[in-house]
């Protein structure tokens, strides 16, 4: 029992709240680790699931549709007006001066081809569904030139892009590809 | 930290969180047969969550219900694991809660002053076992539909009975009036047992854990702090319990299931052999192991209400089976009884096992209203020891 004292441990160097602090840290790391693990299954459940998602490309046949007409198709729950454009709304709208317009983009840019435009039918303002818009000069009575969105007023050109109201962005233009001899439309 | 204490003064709440779970004073003996109460609490939680994010997907109809299952399971992102989660933890939770009530019968844990301790138990699993019945029916295979059938119709036992069943349906036969209450129900209740599970908390905490000695602590070195030694404890058997949990989850997700329930109700067709749930079966044994209706629905609710009055039952004044030599053999006849039963209710009702049915049903209620009062006056009391800290038979004042 005299030499007690030889058989007890030195002292460590190392100090123990160093010690305390690393475990506490490691173990506060692992624990956020773990818990992101088991949560992102649950949050991703509430994603769009594999019905949802395979419901995203349809196929609109185009063939149909008349000079001058625009057709609205349902594509992932929202509308998306497919217009087959006069040849006049075409050169107006290659015309017009990006200069004028809140989100300049050219109609080339918007545009797969000419006769078509293909845009998702949702204000970019709050969500709502455009109507369309009828030129208020009284030489061209009834003509229609373009949406306006019933909810706060945004104007939208034939080329869907916004002219003036508090929409931020031209309307959405989907991806697509004309198939079939460009008789059909695959938007998604 | 200034502004933690202004909400402190104000709302004490980190004040109860370190006095009811940090400074908490818990018996320094407590075996790992007291980590089922904290492992049942969790698997509570995991329960609710699973559940919760289950119903964003579920269609509480008869057209869809099925479907939306099986939706559940191909479609939505990690359905299938949401799904294997909460049905095996309803498994899960019974083993745990099980285990638990064992726990204190053997230790003699409803005894004074924790009588209302254990009635609010013996309600929180009547809770559990409304919320499972139900949530099996939900995704309405042929077992739910059948199930649902023969436990409704278990009340038109009762005088008015079949009022009262055309009451539960809320037509006159399982249907979409059925299928949306249930699912409503099914919501409802786990969050009264979140409800309960406080209270029967509250009443624990009043005199603290019973444990192992079945005797009250008597010096300061009888109690230490609930953390760190137990919150690590408690954290440890969570994580074993998690590796038997994701065993099943990942390995064997149907284990505990019926096949017969994937395939979609059919109100023509009753499959050929009807079973609950494994830990419905000791209680469907008992059901079916007296002939007469009445008599046998009331004997399978009192076989679960006969647990109230276990505190008035046993009057002997040992707490703990350690210091029982007799009640101790009483006690594991009584659990092997209840696998028996198990056992008989997972069978046809046919030859042998009526005769073995009938007589473990006999000795279930022997052991409560027999064997329990007969040795609270029979059974010796033993020398307990002085104190949690002290060895059993150290010098004692005679």
């Amino acid at each position: 029992m005299s030499d007690f004292k030889t058989l007890s441990p030195p002292s460590l160097p190392i100090s123990t709240s160093t010690r305390r602090e690393f475990i506490h840290l490691t173990a506060g790391a692992m624990s956020l680790v773990g818990i992101g693990t088991v949560a992102w299954p649950f949050i991703n459940s509430m994603n769009p699931s594999a019905d949802v998602v395979a419901l995203s490309t349809i196929e609109v046949d185009v063939s149909s549709i008349p000079v001058g007409e625009t057709h609205t198709v349902m594509w992932r729950g929202q509308p998306v007006f497919v217009r087959h454009r006069k040849p006049e709304e075409i050169k107006e709208m290659r015309a017009t001066s990006l200069k004028t317009l809140p989100d300049p983009e050219t109609d080339e840019q918007r545009t797969k081809d000419p006769n078509w435009l293909v845009v998702v039918g949702v204000c970019t303002h709050l969500g709502c569904i455009p109507t369309q818009r009828k030129s208020i000069q009284a030489s061209n009575d009834d003509q229609e030139i373009g949406w306006v969105c019933a909810c706060h007023g945004s104007r939208y050109d034939y080329s869907g892009r916004i002219i003036s109201g508090p929409a931020p962005r031209n309307l959405k233009v989907p991806t697509y590809e004309f198939i079939n001899q460009n008789a059909a439309l695959r938007i998604g | 930290m200034g502004i933690l204490k202004w909400i402190d003064r104000r709302l004490p709440f980190i004040s109860l969180v370190n006095h009811e779970l940090r400074d908490y004073p818990t018996p320094k003996n407590l075996s790992y047969m007291w980590n089922f109460g904290s492992l049942a609490g969790m698997i509570l939680i995991i329960m609710i969550l699973s559940g919760i994010f289950l119903s964003m997907h579920y269609i509480p109809h008869v057209d869809h219900a099925f479907n939306s299952v099986e939706h559940i399971m191909r479609d939505v992102n990690a359905g299938w694991l949401i799904r294997y989660i909460h049905m095996n933890g309803a498994t899960l939770f019974f083993v745990v809660v099980y285990v638990h009530i064992f726990r204190g019968l053997y230790y003699g844990s409803y005894k004074s002053p924790r009588e209302l301790l254990w009635i609010l138990g013996v309600i929180i699993l009547l809770l559990m076992m409304a919320t499972a019945f139900m949530g099996y029916v939900l995704p309405w295979g042929q077992m739910s539909f059948w199930g649902a059938t023969v436990i409704t119709n278990l009340f038109s036992a009762f005088p008015f009975g079949e009022s009262i069943v055309h009451w539960l349906w809320g037509g006159f036969a399982i249907d979409n009036p059925t299928l949306n209450r249930f699912f409503a129900l099914h919501y409802l209740l786990p969050f009264l047992i979140v409800g309960v599970s406080i209270v029967h908390l509250i009443a624990l905490h009043q005199f603290g854990s019973n444990n192992p000695l079945g005797i009250e602590r008597k010096e300061a070195g009888d109690s230490i702090p609930f953390h760190p030694y137990y919150t690590i404890k408690d954290t440890f058997g969570f994580a074993v319990f998690l590796m038997i949990y994701c065993g099943f989850i990942f390995f064997a997700p149907n284990f505990f299931g019926e096949p017969d329930n994937y395939v979609p109700a059919n109100p023509l067709v009753t499959p050929p052999h009807i079973v609950p749930e494994w830990y419905f079966l000791p209680f469907y044994a008992i059901l079916r192991s007296i002939p007469s209706k009445l008599l046998g629905v009331l004997a399978m609710f009192g076989s679960v209400m006969v647990l109230f009055i276990v505190p008035w039952l046993d009057r002997h004044p040992v707490r703990s089976s350690r210091f029982r030599p007799y009640h101790r053999w009483f006690f594991w006849l009584f659990v092997v009884d209840c696998f028996i039963l198990g056992w008989v209710g997972a069978n046809p009702p046919e030859g042998m096992f009526i005769l073995i049915g009938r007589a473990a049903t006999s000795y279930y209620f022997a052991h409560f209203f027999f064997f329990l009062p007969l040795l609270s006056y029979l059974e010796p009391v033993m020398p307990l020891p002085l104190s949690i800290s002290r060895p059993v038979l150290e010098e004692r004042p005679s």
